[in-house]
């Protein structure tokens, strides 16, 4: 293992240094906001004690990234595989666009969370949020799974406002009693039932175990599941000049 | 009750004397115009589906076929034409919003053709290029305003990555999805023998054109479909797409019927559903957030590659640039409001966006005045037509030219302005294999080289004309340019004077 004291190292050079480090499993200390670590990264273990900044784990491409404290915007922005286990909160656009691999964020997350999220055959991403989301959650998202658990919401929506706005493919699970009043008229939100439990019972298993929580605890609270409504899909009237 | 008749654009006129009814026409119409009568025991065609492709016209063996015009008028008026009346025929029958394709035909000024470019007489002499050394390779990517030694006192020759043109033109971004396998196939290979480079767009990259990285940028927009670490690096650069000529300030919507076979494999979404690439990147709200996105593709891509930003020529585009220029980005693309597209809605691109001249000249002088000029390379689109076009651009400031509808022409294209139909007779915009076999790659590249290299030619003659040798001299060279029949105005932010003074 490689251990690594950043401090005020300039995020280029911390990176080459990943980048070129012939060791698998690396641990950063005192990480002061460099961005971009593990950006674009395969094969490797990288833990991070300290604050990551913006676009870690960006284009992730395999690595298993574990931040022992909050992170910041854009966390796994394009991710393409891997894993992102954060021990705290992210900030805004965590897995913009990301097309595989996980991201389990124990705390809250901010803005834009899971936007335009895709899936492709074998690649399906998955998103876990432990506490709650900002507005625009899984906004325009196209494929994958973004589950939000509201552990610390006694039941309220655990999301902001414009949840699933330009949703057209994927799901969402939102662990609380009542809806959030404002969803779009593109979205259908049901009770999970026993089938979508069970789709979600692996990924929260994994979850828990993560951060030790009470996987039977969780599951017992209620869920419901969004999925974009086909028989009232976005769609733009159009005529040919 | 409003009666929602709309009258064929254009009669197709056919010499029965000369037509045998071989039917070749009928064959070859994707939109179902001609077809045989058995009772009458001749051709006859349904002119309001003739989109005026000239497929049928090309390939008539005894040339019985035209397609003109139709003289058929509404009562003259030069407010309320006829156009604009169909307009509102088409929306009040529909409800919908006009979709048009291809750059607008509008008779907007066009300012290449208000320009005269000089040729030297006796105090400077030309230059023969058939027979002198003539220098048109150019490099694009940040430029180094001062010389760097190495502690012995050599120079040191380290640049950021440069991408290396043998003629300043590039073909510009063009999705597959948008356009057909073959189509891609022939621009990917005319780069590759010219030493130049095409563009994927934003659907991805086809698993058969990673052969051709080493000639090819990658595009990553809004939607990121098909951008994954193995597609950054399998280009020469990266171009972040933050707008488009022929549609600023909105984005793209492939319709998932269009989202089939290799197209869904090569985007990575499941084919039937809608690719949606958004009007912003969701990470970008300032030019702070876009040097993110900048240096997150030089992490990916381990500082190799060049990124080019690609913006739309808007009012403010010098702004615009300037702040690009700060980013981080090695090249600013800049994109006319005469630029092409694969669908566009018509309001906005008859209406929005400002011309490639202006926006050029503009950006140039805005960067040279700040002094960040060298910080990035200019190219520019947006109906480049010519090579007397590329020489004015050059003398105006650009580094190099993005071309995407002078290559289609030269693959076919006819311009009928349907490409959002996806039957396009000549196998460019569609994805229907009978109509995309049309196209032979092999001999669409040949017409591609063919094309670019007549134009390297047309440009060397120009340039030596001048008395220039090498593009570097003409670059930004204004006093080469005079304007024909321009205001004051237009004159000034030309920055080029009238012609006799």
């Amino acid at each position: 293992m490689k251990h690594i004291d950043v401090h005020g190292m300039y995020f280029k050079d911390l990176n080459q240094i990943i980048r070129l480090s012939k060791d698998q499993h690396i641990e950063l200390k005192d990480v002061e906001g460099q961005r971009y670590i593990g950006c674009g990264l395969s094969g490797k273990v990288i833990d991070i004690y300290g604050t990551p900044g913006n676009a870690l784990g960006a284009c992730l491409d395999g690595t298993q990234i574990i931040v022992h404290n909050n992170a910041q915007d854009a966390t796994g922005d394009t991710m393409n595989d891997g894993a992102i286990i954060i021990h705290g909160s992210c900030g805004d656009a965590a897995g913009y666009s990301m097309r595989g691999g996980k991201i389990f964020i124990r705390d809250s997350a901010g803005y834009r969370t899971g936007i335009h999220m895709k899936a492709y055959q074998e690649k399906q991403p998955l998103l876990v949020i432990g506490d709650r989301a900002g507005s625009f959650l899984g906004e325009y998202q196209a494929g994958g799974t973004i589950i939000v658990l509201g552990l610390h919401q006694d039941g309220k929506p655990p999301v902001g406002y414009f949840c699933g706005t330009g949703m057209h493919g994927g799901k969402i699970f939102l662990r609380c009693d009542n809806l959030p009043r404002d969803l779009p008229e593109q979205v259908v939100a049901q009770t999970a039932m026993e089938e979508d439990l069970k789709e979600i019972s692996a990924p929260i298993e994994e979850f828990c175990k993560a951060f030790s929580l009470d996987k039977d605890a969780v599951m017992q609270q209620h869920f419901f599941v969004l999925t974009p409504n086909t028989s009232n899909p976005y769609k733009q009237l159009y005529t040919y000049v | 009750m409003a009666i929602n008749y709309l009258y064929p654009d254009y009669e197709v006129i056919r010499n029965q004397q000369r037509c045998i009814n071989c039917r070749v026409c009928e064959r070859q119409c994707a939109n179902e115009v001609h077809r045989y009568d058995e009772e009458l025991k001749m051709m006859v065609s349904d002119e309001s589906k003739c989109v005026n492709c000239h497929r049928c016209v090309a390939l008539c063996p005894t040339r019985a076929l035209k397609i003109v015009k139709t003289d058929n008028t509404f009562k003259e008026n030069a407010n309320w034409t006829g156009e604009a009346i169909t307009d509102v025929y088409r929306q009040a029958g529909t409800g919908g919003v006009l979709l048009a394709s291809m750059g607008t035909p509008k008779n907007y000024p066009v300012y290449w053709d208000r320009m005269l470019i000089n040729a030297s007489q006796v105090t400077n002499p030309s230059i023969d290029p058939l027979r002198e050394p003539m220098e048109t390779t150019t490099f694009l990517g940040q430029k180094s305003a001062k010389i760097r030694r190495n502690p012995d006192g050599s120079i040191n020759t380290k640049t950021t990555p440069q991408l290396k043109l043998s003629v300043p033109v590039m073909f510009s971004a063009m999705s597959y999805g948008s356009i057909s396998y073959n189509a891609h196939k022939s621009l990917a290979l005319a780069a590759q023998k010219l030493g130049i480079f095409y563009n994927t767009g934003e659907g991805g990259l086809h698993e058969d054109f990673y052969q051709y990285g080493p000639n090819t940028i990658v595009q990553v927009a809004s939607g990121r479909f098909g951008v994954h670490p193995g597609y950054l690096k399998a280009g020469a650069a990266i171009e972040i797409k933050m707008g488009q000529g022929a549609k600023p300030g909105i984005g793209g919507h492939l319709p998932g019927a269009k989202i089939v076979g290799d197209v869904s494999k090569t985007r990575m979404i499941p084919q039937g559903t809608d690719a949606i690439s958004p009007a912003p990147h969701h990470d970008i709200y300032s030019i702070e957030d876009l040097r993110q996105l900048v240096f997150m593709l030089k992490e990916a891509t381990n500082y190799e590659k060049p990124v080019i930003v690609k913006i739309a020529a808007v009012h403010n585009v010098s702004a615009i640039a300037s702040g690009v220029a700060r980013s981080g980005a090695d090249i600013i693309a800049i994109d006319g409001f005469r630029g092409g597209t694969g669908a566009a809605p018509a309001r906005t691109r008859d209406n929005v966006g400002i011309p490639i001249e202006l926006a050029l000249a503009c950006v140039d002088r805005r960067l040279r005045e700040e002094g960040i000029r060298n910080n990035v390379s200019i190219v520019i689109g947006g109906s480049i037509r010519n090579s007397a076009d590329i020489v004015k651009a050059i003398a105006l400031g650009a580094d190099a030219v993005y071309v995407a509808t002078s290559a289609l022409i030269a693959l076919g294209c006819h311009l009928c302005r349907t490409c959002h139909l996806g039957k396009c007779n000549w196998g460019i915009a569609t994805q229907r294999p009978d109509l995309v076999k049309r196209l032979n790659p092999e001999v669409g590249s040949e017409r591609l080289v063919n094309l670019i290299n007549a134009w390297n030619h047309e440009i060397k003659e120009m340039m030596g004309g001048m008395g220039i040798n090498s593009i570097e001299a003409l670059r930004g060279n204004r006093l080469m340019l005079r304007g024909i029949g321009l205001t004051e105005k237009e004159l000034q932010i030309l920055g080029i004077l009238h012609a006799g003074e």
